[in-house]
């Protein structure tokens, strides 16, 4: 460990708060229709898209209406995804396909759909081996956008719902849709891809380079519009790479700054949606308790990350390595860890793309030691309520308010009340199987897997002895499950003996699990969250007397990790114990 | 419902050629206007012709040939061995080759495998039996994990400072250059940390390699 690397940690924490206050401010005022500085350039681009689209921007939805246009929506890009990767070859005529890929298998391109459009972006294909450019950019980067923005728009209902003074209206979809893409999704992606190339970052449409290194040997180098799908890649926490190793590999991540750069767009939408909800509330000290809950949780788990992979892996100290900082050297576990971020940059990174539904990794999760990749397992086992992908964190965790205040509320035996609505027997049942949905669709299809011989054939030949193959098995399945997409990357659903699809056919039973995996645990808590959004809009406000139970203080903060950690540990302690901690815990060799 | 279809239809399509075909077209004309280098990759060229991108590891090894001259094969890949008088990039476990920047790829070894524990071993062995030759005084626990460990992406275009700096030795002795000039060169090719502060120093293994070469050439 080193001072850089803590000084790089509280240097996060700080920008992103500086940063999320005013961004969640900007949010409250785009969503709740009032003017902000962008509007006389974008007001005339909406009015236009609406149009277009045929959309009534001010009708009302009630959460049913919501969520159909909101399923509608999905099913149409599902499949519109789905077909740009089965045809690749047929659009080999626009040039963007130099390479000369052969169209997906039909498996592995559900899983590859499935995962893009529920903001997942598991990734059972190596981009620069399988995707042409132009599935690259209209299929992939499209659903980068979408899937952000419908997770966002999500978020925003419900806090609609917990807020509304009177009826039954959570808004439109289409116009929080359209505002989510123009106002905040467009100004911030644009400029980050812009940061992103000026670091080195490539973006073009040439054919792979071919090189002839200082010792004569061939060298073919992978090119492609990598800026345009990064920038919102990272800031919509999609994490599908456009390369196979993601943010690890030097045209995607080039060095110190913009790896820094990359966490922060990562983690910003979440951190501004949190101080959203205080201001949409009337009450701002509503959205730093939460927030505070979120951060802490973070700072956490990244110092137990850190730790961990600054001591150093058995196989290392095995082997004889000294895992030491010495002069010039910042020591750790460097295996699956690139120079440039080094260890404080990785373990960062790591715990950033696992607390949010982001999944990109600029390290080889698989290569963390023990403890250092129960962090991420850890961080997914919180059903992504660490800050979260981008609004789906937020709704999560207002799910898991709701709860903390039903607790609280039995504790002190008064009639549980959030912001002055009574909580009732239907909001507590719609949050609980919310909040269940998720743990429930991870360990059952690990249990699947880890049981039916089908599913261990994914299972790497390296891991194959000891706890590391369950970890793998785990963890793909909840990383599904949480549409989080960051692998112990061993576990395989695709078999590529050649770059370029031929002769390449997928694992059916892995990608079809894992592709239910992920549209199950993303719809089904979409639709509780608006469920009850549903049933909190239309209740009347009691104004709070000396009974109510605060849920702006620093004692609810407390109650409410406990429930998170509660749920979080009941039901993924048994898991955690035979794959990680397991291997924490020994210094044996497998 | 018939609302929500046709307009999900309608905005698919729109909302396709806005993100998916504008905004990279976009993107790229910005890129290949402003930062033509940045978004070609940062092409490197030497005595004329291509020898690779600045940011992008590469192996420098050099074919073993037989008896005859002809170069060797293992099980399909050609055999190589580390050209000495180059400072050598960290190990590389690219499928088709160290340093395939193709098919970039994860090594995925386990942090209580048997199986890394030997590559590591391995890999260990091999760096002292290059330096020490040049650096008696060398110890395994002077060896920096960068030289032994594989990368994330297998394509690290940087090793440590201190990696460097024990190659230094056997450059210094193979190219009959004093030590203290290659260790200063080492030091005007270290990159320092993000910010100042995020990150870890890192030497660019190719961009040290050819100052070595320029070096030469202007002395010979």
């Amino acid at each position: 460990m080193t001072f850089y690397g803590w000084f790089t940690i509280a240097a996060f924490a700080v920008a992103l708060t500086v940063l999320g206050v005013p961004l969640g401010g900007y949010l409250a005022k785009v969503y709740s229709g009032q003017r902000v500085f962008l509007t006389p350039l974008l007001a005339g681009p909406e009015r236009l898209l609406y149009r277009v689209l045929r959309v009534e921007a001010q009708r009302d939805q009630d959460w049913k209406q919501y969520a159909r246009s909101l399923l509608v929506f999905s099913l149409a890009g599902w499949l519109l995804l789905y077909f740009i990767l089965r045809t690749q070859t047929l659009w080999d005529f626009t040039g963007l396909n130099p390479t000369g890929f052969h169209s997906g298998t039909w498996n592995v391109t559900f899983n590859t759909a499935s995962s893009f459009l529920t903001n997942t972006n598991w990734q059972y294909y190596g981009g620069e081996t399988t995707m042409s450019y132009f599935s690259q950019m209209l299929g992939l980067t499209v659903q980068n956008w979408l899937s952000a923005g419908v997770g966002i728009v999500v978020a925003v209902a419900l806090v609609r719902g917990i807020v509304s003074r009177s009826g039954k209206s959570l808004g439109n979809f289409w116009q929080d849709l359209v505002r989510t893409i123009l106002y905040v999704l467009a100004p911030i992606t644009l400029i980050s891809a812009i940061v992103l190339m000026s670091q080195g970052v490539i973006q073009n449409f040439s054919h792979y380079l071919t090189v002839h290194t200082l010792t004569g040997l061939p060298q073919t180098i992978a090119m492609g519009p990598v800026a345009s799908q990064e920038a919102i890649k990272l800031l919509g926490t999609n994490g599908g790479g456009f390369f196979n190793v993601n943010s690890a590999h030097p045209f995607e991540n080039p060095n110190g700054f913009t790896n820094f750069y990359e966490m922060l767009i990562v983690l910003i939408i979440p951190a501004a949606l949190v101080f959203m909800y205080g201001r949409m509330a009337g009450n701002r000290r509503q959205g730093y308790a939460i927030y505070g809950v979120m951060m802490f949780m973070f700072l956490g788990a990244v110092a137990v990350a850190y730790v961990a992979e600054a001591h150093g892996s058995p196989a290392q100290h095995a082997a004889g390595l000294n895992t030491h900082v010495i002069a010039g050297s910042g020591g750790g576990n460097m295996e699956g860890k690139e120079q440039r971020f080094g260890i404080a940059g990785s373990a960062l990174f790591d715990v950033v793309t696992t607390v949010t539904s982001c999944g990109a990794v600029n390290s080889a999760i698989e290569s963390f030691t023990g403890i250092g990749g129960a962090v991420p397992m850890a961080n997914l086992s919180a059903s992504e309520v660490i800050f979260g992908g981008v609004g789906t964190g937020l709704y999560s965790m207002l799910l898991y308010v709701l709860l903390a205040v039903f607790i609280g509320g039995l504790m002190v035996g008064r009639t549980p009340e959030w912001l002055g609505k009574k909580l009732e027997a239907r909001e507590i049942k719609l949050a609980g199987l919310g909040i269940l949905i998720t743990p429930l669709a991870a360990l059952f299809c690990t249990a699947m897997a880890t049981a039916d011989s089908a599913g261990r054939k994914s299972i790497s030949e390296v891991a194959g002895k000891g706890p590391q193959g369950f970890s793998e098995t785990f963890y793909a399945y909840l990383s599904q499950a949480n549409n989080n997409g960051s692998a112990f990357a061993g576990y395989t659903g695709y078999v590529q003996p050649n770059a370029g699809n031929l002769g390449a056919h997928g694992i059916t039973f892995t990608d079809l699990l894992g592709g239910f995996d992920m549209l199950f645990a993303r719809y089904a808590p979409i639709l509780f969250a608006l469920a009850v959004a549903g049933a909190l809009a239309g209740k009347r406000v009691t104004p709070a007397g000396l009974g109510t139970m605060r849920t702006d203080n620093a004692t609810f903060s407390v109650l409410l990790v406990g429930v998170i950690v509660l749920v979080g540990a009941l039901t993924f302690f048994p898991a955690l114990l035979l794959g990680p901690v397991v291997q924490g815990l020994t210094g044996r060799l497998y | 419902m018939k609302r929500d279809l046709v307009t999900s239809a309608i905005g698919m399509l729109v909302l396709t050629l806005a993100l998916g075909l504008v905004y990279p077209l976009l993107v790229t004309g910005i890129g290949q206007a402003v930062f033509p280098g940045n978004a070609n990759g940062q092409q490197i060229e030497a005595d004329g012709r291509l020898v690779g991108s600045k940011i992008i590891g590469q192996s420098f090894a050099e074919p073993v040939r037989g008896k005859n001259g002809k170069p060797q094969e293992k099980e399909g890949e050609a055999l190589t061995k580390p050209d000495a008088r180059y400072f050598q990039s960290r190990p590389s476990a690219t499928e088709g080759g160290e340093y395939n920047a193709s098919a970039s790829t994860f090594s995925n070894r386990g942090p209580n495998s048997k199986l890394t524990e030997e590559d590591d071993a391995e890999a260990l062995k091999a760096y002292l039996e290059l330096n020490r030759p040049y650096d008696p005084s060398l110890t395994r626990a002077q060896v920096p994990v960068d030289a032994v460990n594989t990368s994330a992406s297998n394509l690290d275009p940087e090793i440590s400072p201190a990696n460097a700096r024990i190659q230094a030795h056997r450059v210094a002795a193979l190219r009959g250059l004093p030590l203290a000039r290659v260790d200063s060169l080492i030091a005007s090719h270290t990159s320092g940390r993000g910010l100042g502060f995020s990150g870890e120093p890192g030497v660019n293994v190719l961009e040290l390699n050819l100052a070595l070469d320029r070096l030469e050439g202007r002395a010979s």
